[in-house]
């Protein structure tokens, strides 16, 4: 009985150790820097400042308008990640669906289309982004159609609305093909005599769609509209390649303050930003939290079913 | 049989410890403005020929690697034994003293020959130690298009020629020749130094602290209003965010800028990519109200404190400051020397007759760089002026704020970053 019970221990070991080590430990030391001031690296050497760091971030005059901020940098990335997060997240879902119902047809080529699809999930976001620098920039791939085309060139990312469509753009392209994954597989798993039963009914196919896919494909929906608001909270990789934050600070989200408070500046305010990364984990939290919370009303709707 | 086998084994595996014990491996981590860490790679060879038993191991690296990593690697307690860096006062804490490790002959040298620059790395005006060598001295420059100018039909201006001189000059140019813009600038409050200089900044207050004051404020509007006029492009400043570093080497090549202000590392670069296009020259400091100036500054190989083998460093670095190599390095790399017997005798560069004169032109303007930019490449804590200025004069040429707004931020995020840095 004894060696049973110590068998899980064995296994799950190893990667607890990993987690903890390399997960749990660097949280509580990035709690331990927030509460820290000074620009010394290590712990011991830093002073204690209480909620110094925090009343800094958060010292605004309205938390509407980033100008009347203290850290008017981080206000101005706390709403750039929130509107990123949801236009990107809203529009990733729509395509990610509209192209999974394609893509569950019997179409020509499916295989190769799934694979077109899916294929930009496995570039580096690195290349992705540096790929369509190379299309955006002033005399790159798009302005050099528009002007054999007889247009004016666009400067695509110096412009500060456009530098943020293209970072949405980029982000969908790149990612959209996982999430078709997703709900493609969820489609995969609804039972083909409903829609055969919907076509006996003559059900139309926005009704089949609205009153059969729909509800049946909640769950992956729900999993993919989570899945794609964490990952859109904490993009980072492809917009500093892209655009470096700019033009200003118009694509900066905040894990790129984070990094650069941190990292880039001369003097580095290691809690000033591990004060800010405590603010967006506990987005990242609340996010979960609705995750969970959805996934259970949707089991106890199962149920009650 | 096993008996003998073993005892081979044990005798060939004390061989290796004991060859591998003897060896140092100097690491030394080197960027290139354009190469100057293959030139070290050649002097190394040179350097291990005549110190059997030191390997000299050159790691290149981008510059954002030395700019961003390196600093956290040293603040860790890990990093190369050599590294080359630019922030030569801001890792000062870090340096290894050469002075204790040198022959007395040899830091007398160092002290006589490098005078101008050590002062750079030193924490204080009490600090005597010798802390690093520079591996070039630069000085900041406008890159003029003179192929451009010579279709434009439009005069060069003179030696005296103000900011704003060049600045029409190169408007008229690019206008008669299509040019899209007029000037770039790198993206880099060091470049922008020498104009807020020319045009009355004084950088520090009474007590030495960074003060963004009236020169240095008239001098950001100006920068931002030809920016709003079309003069400049708006992708290099205003094309990226945060503090980031931009050149815009791509834009005066390409021939999108008439004059192009960087610096004179950037000549290696020119003779190489620029020379074939188009006929290009620099230009005498541009002036303001309060004079013509530059900026100097330039690259380094310092030794650092947490090395195992300091003595294999100081000697690799007193080894490249000898006259005889470090003229090497200077004509190779197309740099002007910082070692004071070196200048005197002089360096015979190989380069293209523009290459020659720009570098002549660089020397020319040392003697009018102005004390206030000098003080600022030797502060401690230059960067904390230097990467503000580029975030917010890069947000108000984005258009996020008015120049106004981006100057009263600057001086809040200086007086910030001087004072956490002092606690």
């Amino acid at each position: 009985m004894r060696q049973d019970a110590r068998t899980p221990w064995f296994f799950l070991g190893p990667n607890l150790f990993i987690f903890g080590v390399f997960t749990f430990l660097p949280i509580v030391i990035n709690l331990y820097y927030a509460f820290t001031g000074g620009v010394q690296l290590y712990p011991r050497d830093r002073p204690y400042v209480g909620f110094e760091n925090l009343a800094t971030l958060l010292d605004c005059g309205s938390y509407f308008d980033p100008s009347s901020c203290r850290k008017d940098i981080f206000w101005r990335a706390v709403w750039n990640t929130a509107r990123f997060s949801v236009f990107q997240v809203s529009l990733m879902v729509l395509f990610s669906l509209g192209t999974a119902l394609v893509l569950n047809r019997k179409i020509i080529g499916r295989g190769f289309w799934r694979g077109v699809y899916f294929y930009p999930v496995l570039l580096s976001p690195v290349v992705v982004a540096l790929i369509w620098k190379w299309v955006l920039q002033r005399e790159g791939l798009l302005n050099a159609g528009m002007v054999a085309a007889g247009a004016n060139p666009v400067l695509w990312l110096a412009e500060p609305g456009w530098a943020f469509f293209w970072v949405i753009f980029v982000s969908i392209w790149a990612h959209m093909g996982f999430y078709t994954l997703i709900l493609l597989a969820g489609l995969q798993a609804i039972p083909a005599d409903l829609y055969e039963a919907a076509q006996m009914d003559r059900a139309s196919p926005w009704r089949t769609l609205y009153r059969i896919t729909l509800p049946l494909l909640l769950p992956n929906l729900l999993v993919v509209l989570v899945l794609a608001a964490i990952r859109a909270v904490q993009i980072f990789d492809e917009v500093f390649v892209l655009t470096g934050g700019g033009p200003g600070s118009a694509t900066t989200f905040v894990v790129q303050f984070i990094y650069q408070t941190g990292f880039q500046e001369q003097v580095r305010l290691y809690g000033l930003a591990a004060a800010g990364s405590l603010l967006l984990a506990l987005a990242l939290v609340v996010l979960t939290l609705i995750q969970l919370r959805a996934t259970r009303a949707d089991k106890a709707g199962e149920r009650a079913r | 049989m096993r008996t003998t086998t073993a005892r081979s084994i044990a005798g060939l595996t004390f061989i290796v410890l004991a060859s591998a014990a003897q060896a140092a491996d100097l690491r030394v981590q080197c960027y290139s403005d354009g190469n100057e860490c293959e030139v070290t790679g050649d002097l190394a060879k040179r350097f291990e020929a005549e110190n059997p038993g030191t390997k000299v191991i050159i790691d290149k690296v981008p510059y954002k690697a030395v700019v961003e990593q390196l600093p956290v690697q040293l603040a860790a307690g890990e990093g190369p034994d050599i590294a080359r860096v630019t922030d030569l006062g801001g890792l000062s804490k870090y340096y290894l003293d050469l002075a204790p490790l040198l022959p007395a002959a040899r830091a007398k040298a160092w002290q006589d020959n490098f005078a101008s620059s050590l002062a750079w790395f030193r924490s204080g005006a009490a600090d005597r130690g010798i802390y690093g060598l520079m591996s070039q001295l630069t000085v900041t420059g406008a890159f003029v298009n003179k192929t451009l100018f010579e279709q434009a039909k439009v005069a060069m201006p003179g030696p005296t020629a103000t900011w704003d001189d060049w600045m029409e000059a190169a408007r008229k140019v690019a206008v008669a020749t299509k040019t899209p813009f007029a000037m770039a600038m790198d993206r880099s409050g060091h470049r922008f130094a020498p104009l807020a200089v020319a045009y009355g900044a004084k950088i520090f207050d009474a007590n030495g602290v960074p003060v963004i004051d009236a020169g240095y404020q008239t001098a950001a509007r100006k920068f931002v209003d030809w920016h709003k006029a079309g003069l400049m492009p708006k992708e290099v400043w205003g094309g990226v965010g945060g503090s980031q570093y931009r050149d815009a080497f791509e834009e005066f090549a390409n021939g999108r800028v008439v004059v192009y202000y960087s610096g004179s590392w950037q000549i290696k670069r020119m003779d190489t990519q620029v020379t074939k296009a188009f006929d290009w020259a620099v230009a005498p400091a541009p002036c303001g109200p309060s004079g013509c100036t530059a900026m100097p500054g330039g690259a380094a190989f310092v030794a650092l404190k947490h090395t195992k083998v300091p003595a294999e460093a100081a000697k690799f670095l007193d080894f490249l400051s000898r006259d005889d190599n470090y003229k090497e390095l200077m004509a190779r790399t197309e740099n002007i020397p910082a070692s004071l017997s070196v200048a005197k005798a002089g360096v015979t560069y190989n380069v293209s007759a523009n290459a020659k004169a720009a570098l002549n032109s660089f020397v020319a303007d040392v003697p009018k760089i102005a004390k206030a930019n000098y003080d600022l490449q030797g502060y401690r804590f230059n960067r904390a002026v230097f990467l503000p200025t580029a975030q917010r004069l890069g947000q108000a040429v984005a258009g996020e704020m008015s120049a106004d707004d981006a100057l009263k931020r600057l001086a809040a995020d200086v007086d910030e970053q001087v004072k956490a840095a002092s606690k």
